[in-house]
């Protein structure tokens, strides 16, 4: 009686891992599913003429995608180039004021900018640069990207900062250098890997976003490398053209999707190799 | 003389050509470079901290900026449709008429869904990851995973659900017995799940890992199975992280636009069951933003944005607060 009691348990422990196992390793089953789908789909489309064209119109067989890749590729550069400063900058606060009550507003604003949806950045974006500006402009995009990949790369800035030993700061002001050579000089030089590590992770993740650019960079079905006006992004593209009626720009979407796709886990992938071999933690 | 300083050894008549050479002008001057070179680094000391504390306020005046933003465009609204604007269930902009509650219902009823339907997967993850196997090849290829599952972008998930999941789900609405229509509340949920998987566990394996190994080993001491330690020590004690996950994975799935606009339906009707296709918040400003034409139509839509911020912020800040309270312990 005893003995079966105990058998039991030990059955139901073991029931209970294989549950866990199974349940574990089917959030496996999407991404696979969702990768081996896209790359089904996407592959047989992509070729030469599909990078340097500009989409035709419905009807016409042919046509590339050119414009979107161009126009993400500026929009994404754009943002980096107003954020990266701004974010290490305010991490750089961050570490340096542990303490002041501007530190404690600031580090709550960092974790409220994290979470608000990126459809609310969007209008946001709208009504701070759209409507003055008096049009859909590419900049208008990149300010809303901007804004969604300062969190990022604050709190990634502040982490890394954190771990490095303050002897080193020390010894460098001991030294009578100056605030600002100690940190350009010391400091980030030390903790290079792991800012560029977040910086990496924020290009990675507003390379997909597609709401704030909606009311934003608007798209366009031409090329163009002009900031002032609409700009076409891969997700926008991506987002149109999958819910238009057309199989010809169904097809170009399944392709752009798949350059997409890789786009983003490579990003993501190269930066977890990076973090790896430095020893970054994020 | 030339050679001596090159290789960096100063000779003795060098060194007194230096001391000959350094009249008294020549030290003052040398004194009043460095001096100023000091001023030079103190005023840049000085720029340099005040851009740090801009930074810092900016981060501030943006969160402000953003919120103020959304109150002053949604006044309109506020003031001509009041407080039923929220309770109001038809949505009808041509006929002036804003209710909010169809998207309201439909954004609670989808994220709540999805968050039923991922959670069994990603406590499964973050237990299996925090406890039964934290190291090893096959650990790691499941923890890599379920993070690039967060990877995937939105429009991605939606496309792939209108073309993959739609399909199968209204196969499956044939064989219930519902109006078949694929697109609809059920699809956006299911597409939602996946998408939120990775926040719960990831969080959730961390919390895991911080359980103390004596406790574990008491109850292994005690007789305990291995379920019995999870059942009765591991999940008691993550209770609240895991709650704070969750937490945060409600936010995201509140928050989450694109790939629900694809598979939702955007319908502006209250939803009659789980099947039917409905609108969420985020959807409904996806679709019609650009569109709205009459400033109270736009700044009724507004108004749904300053819920979704007012509500996902909330979400958040409770559930940051539990992490710091949990891993100060």
């Amino acid at each position: 009686m005893k003995a079966d009691n105990v058998k039991f348990r030990i059955g139901k422990s073991y029931g209970f891992q294989a549950l866990v196992t199974a349940l574990a390793f089917a959030c496996v089953i999407p991404l696979i599913a969702i990768l081996f789908f896209i790359i089904k789909a996407g592959i047989t489309k992509i070729n030469w003429h599909f990078l340097v064209n500009v989409p035709k119109p419905v009807g016409e067989v042919g046509g590339g995608i050119a414009n979107a890749l161009v126009g993400s590729i500026l929009i994404i550069a754009v943002a980096s180039v107003i954020a990266v400063p701004i974010g290490i900058m305010a991490g750089i606060y961050l570490s340096e004021n542990r303490k002041s009550r501007l530190a404690y507003w600031c580090r709550l604003s960092v974790d409220i900018l994290q979470g608000v949806p990126s459809i609310v950045i969007g209008i946001i974006a709208y009504f701070w640069l759209v409507k003055p500006l008096g049009g859909f402009s590419a900049l208008s995009g990149s300010i809303a990207l901007a804004i969604m990949m300062i969190p990022i790369i604050v709190r990634s800035t502040e982490e890394t900062l954190k771990l490095l030993p303050s002897s080193l700061q020390e010894a460098a002001f001991a030294l009578g250098m100056p605030f600002h050579r100690v940190i350009f000089k010391v400091v980030l030089p030390v903790g290079v890997s792991g800012i560029l590590s977040g910086v990496m992770l924020s290009i990675a993740r507003i390379t997909g976003e597609t709401a704030p650019l909606l009311f934003t960079a608007f798209g366009n079905p031409y090329l163009s490398t002009n900031l002032t006006k609409p700009m076409q992004s891969l997700p926008l593209l991506i987002f149109n053209y999958a819910t238009s009626p057309y199989n010809d720009w169904h097809d170009l979407a399944w392709g752009a999707s798949l350059i997409l796709l890789f786009w983003v886990l490579f990003l993501n992938i190269f930066t977890k190799l990076i973090t790896r071999k430095w020893k970054v933690q994020l | 003389m030339d050679t001596s300083v090159e290789n960096g050894i100063v000779t003795r008549s060098e060194l007194q050509l230096r001391v000959t050479n350094s009249t008294p002008e020549a030290i003052a001057a040398k004194a009043k470079k460095s001096l100023k070179r000091s001023f030079r680094h103190i005023r840049t000391e000085s720029v340099f901290k005040r851009t740090l504390i801009i930074m810092g306020l900016v981060m501030v005046i943006l969160v402000l900026g953003i919120f103020l933003t959304l109150v002053v465009q949604s006044l309109p609204s506020i003031k001509s449709l009041g407080l039923k604007y929220l309770w109001g269930k038809v949505w009808d902009p041509v006929q002036d008429i804003y209710g909010a509650f169809p998207f309201l219902l439909g954004t609670l009823i989808s994220s709540f869904l999805a968050l039923i339907i991922s959670i069994p997967f990603s406590v499964a993850v973050a237990i299996f990851l925090g406890e039964y196997h934290p190291k090893g090849w096959l650990p790691d290829f499941l923890k890599n995973t379920v993070e690039l599952i967060a990877a995937v972008p939105s429009v991605i998930y939606g496309f792939w659900g209108l073309a993959i999941l739609v399909p199968m789900v209204r196969t499956l609405e044939n064989h219930i017995g519902v109006e078949p229509v694929g697109v609809g509340i059920f699809s956006s949920s299911l597409i939602l799940a996946v998408m939120i998987i990775p926040y719960a566990a990831s969080l959730g394996r961390s919390m895991i890992q911080l359980v103390p190994s004596p406790l574990k080993e008491a109850a292994y001491g005690l007789g305990a199975t291995r379920w019995e330690v999870i059942r009765s020590v591991v999940l008691p004690y993550t209770k609240s992280g895991l709650f704070a996950g969750i937490l945060l994975s409600l936010g995201r799935a509140l928050g989450e636009t694109m790939a629900v606009t694809m598979v939702i339906g955007n319908t502006s009707i209250i939803p009659k069951n789980i099947f039917a296709p409905g609108n969420t918040m985020a959807s409904v400003i996806a679709n019609e933003f650009t569109e709205a034409d009459k400033p109270v139509y736009v700044s009724a839509l507004i108004e749904l944005g300053l819920v979704l911020f007012l509500v996902t912020v909330v979400i958040n800040l409770i559930g940051k607060k539990i992490i710091d309270r949990f891993t100060n312990d």
